[in-house]
């Protein structure tokens, strides 16, 4: 099977400025992919190439078999876009501009699909109102329904959540995963990593324009983030034994309280059993993993303080 | 439960009638703005110079001032508003971002430049069409060659409505935006000859105004209905048709590179 999408070597520059700098990824049809990066990161430079918002600077951006440049009536319809920034034509009411949308795109009008679309996203008691009188979480999901209403085959949310409460979060990201489940390749990107970590089959990070990663999310989170273990000492320790100083040791004031940074490939009963042999008493233990979020600082180099989102 | 997901028929004319389709949709939203009001000003001229001051003025040997008028009058409506589309809906959609969702559709350049320009030729040709109906309260006209009359007034709507697209891809603001309509075209459309025949003017004047490019579609409009003017139909055609061409060329290179519409 073909790939949803294909980038290569993809790059571009602002007045000077490379934005995007070389950067190759694949999706496959039926993925939830997840783009992540911090503000600046070069991720919407990305999208609106593939979308057409942006002319590429270099590279090759093949949707579908199709090249986005030389066969961009064939890709473009192929794609639905959730901007960033609301989108929105104040002259015409929900229903008007959802019947446009289709037809902008080559389809002629399903009433059946329109209505799904309009129930679903919770748009009903809304369609005879023009743009300008919608709540900034209708607006959403307005373009949610504008992207979905020509059928694409691929959907690019760029960060559709943005500003919107919980429960549309929660309620937006059902949706998306039901229609993933009914054939439509997503291409995300989200500012609330806990999302993507639960959403996405596979992430790729970027930073200042480069990929700094690409793996499946269980595979990333588990390679890159750090697991814990927290032990609750029977007896007060005054020193941690020099054997567990690669483990980066942290001791409570008091002494009661040990916490040790696990690696990847070391399995917690293997170090309770050195801790044991080393005569430390334990008097209770867990640990914990970090997930999505830890991982993302740590390649990007935010949790220094060089970047915030 | 959503059904199964499956790409639905393209139709590749379906981009160009929608967005024809919105573009008429558009104008016709706040035809209080669009339509009435270059009817009003239209009719308020026709009240000043057909029933007024008209009786008392002759430029034109053989024809009331009326009716010397009254064409000038009708292509203003035209040209006016076949600008004011295009100008002010590219405008609005880049400068408040609607135009991405153009952008990211399959709508092919030539059918953008087509839907956009047919939208501001049929604004037009309704302003003109009604200014015409009210004019003939005040005067009725030769008619000549009614359809090189009509032929003219659509070389004048296209070659503003391309005027207009290339306005809104330069201008930067609403300010400069109103700067091509109040301090270009209002000065060469009241100095091509609308209320006067060249002629009348000394000669330094009337030759100025021959570089005039309003003065060819004015005075060629106004000879296709009156019979008579101050240059030849077939110049002023064809110096008209050279200038929409031309603008017709710029405009589809400026939409076909997407220039200041893709980043």
């Amino acid at each position: 099977m073909m790939n949803a999408l294909e980038i290569d070597s993809l790059s571009k520059s602002f007045a000077g400025t490379d934005a995007v700098k070389g950067v190759s990824f694949s999706i496959k049809q039926g993925e939830i992919f997840g783009l992540l990066g911090p503000n600046g990161a070069g991720k919407s430079t990305t999208i609106n190439m593939i979308a057409g918002v942006c002319r590429v600077g270099g590279g090759s951006i093949t949707a579908f078999g199709y090249d986005n440049q030389r066969d961009y009536r064939f890709t473009r319809r192929l794609l639905g876009v959730v901007h960033q920034e609301i989108v929105i034509d104040n002259f015409f009411t929900i229903d008007q501009a959802l019947k446009l949308h289709a037809g902008y795109y080559g389809v002629k009008d399903d009433p059946a699909w329109r209505n799904l679309l309009i129930k679903r996203l919770g748009l009903g008691p809304h369609l005879n109102k023009v743009m300008l009188k919608l709540s900034g979480g209708l607006k959403r999901r307005f373009m949610i329904a504008k992207a979905l209403i020509h059928k694409p085959q691929l959907l690019i949310l760029d960060e559709p959540t943005a500003g919107v409460d919980v429960e549309l979060r929660h309620g937006l990201w059902d949706f998306v995963r039901e229609i993933n489940r009914q054939g439509i390749t997503i291409l995300l990107t989200t500012h609330y990593l806990e999302e993507a970590e639960q959403m996405c089959d596979r992430i790729a990070i970027m930073n200042h324009g480069e990929l700094i990663a690409l793996e499946k999310t269980h595979e990333l989170v588990r390679r890159l983030s750090s697991r814990r273990l927290r032990l609750w000492l029977a007896q007060e320790l005054l020193h941690v034994p020099d054997e567990l100083d690669t483990y980066r040791p942290e001791l409570s004031e008091d002494g009661s309280e040990l916490l040790l940074c696990l690696p990847p490939d070391e399995s917690a009963g293997d170090l309770l059993k050195q801790i044991c042999a080393l005569g430390l008493d334990i008097r209770d233990f867990e640990t914990d993993q970090s997930g999505l979020e830890e991982v993302f600082l740590q390649l990007t180099g935010m949790r220094e303080g060089n970047d915030g989102t | 439960m959503v059904p199964k997901i499956a790409s639905p028929q393209f139709h590749s004319w379906l981009p160009f009638v929608t967005l024809l389709r919105k573009e008429v949709l558009r104008f016709m939203r706040v035809a209080s703005q669009t339509l009435l009001t270059p009817i009003i000003t239209a009719s308020l001229y026709l009240f000043v110079f057909g029933a007024t001051l008209g009786e008392r003025l002759s430029v034109l040997e053989g024809f009331s001032y009326a009716q010397f008028v009254i064409p000038g009058l009708i292509l203003m409506g035209v040209i006016n508003n076949s600008f004011a589309n295009t100008s002010s809906s590219l405008f609005m959609s880049r400068y408040l971002g609607g135009i991405v969702d153009l952008l990211v559709t399959p709508v092919t350049p030539p059918q953008f430049i087509l839907a956009y320009t047919l939208a501001a030729m049929l604004r037009g040709s309704l302003v003109g069409g009604v200014v015409w109906v009210i004019s003939t309260l005040f005067a009725e006209l030769p008619w000549t060659s009614p359809l090189l009359a009509v032929l003219m007034a659509f070389l004048a709507s296209f070659l503003f409505a391309q005027f207009g697209l290339i306005a809104a891809i330069f201008a930067h603001n609403f300010d400069t935006l109103s700067m091509y309509s109040n301090f270009l075209i209002l000065p060469l459309i009241y100095l091509g000859g609308v209320f006067y025949p060249i002629s009348i003017l000394p000669a330094p004047w009337e030759n100025l105004s021959y570089l005039n490019p309003l003065f060819y579609l004015i005075d060629g409009f106004r000879h296709a209905i009156l019979g008579v003017g101050d240059t030849s139909f077939v110049l002023a055609f064809c110096v008209s048709g050279g200038i929409a061409a031309t603008l017709f060329v710029w405009a589809a290179w400026l939409i076909g590179k997407g220039y200041r519409l893709r980043s």
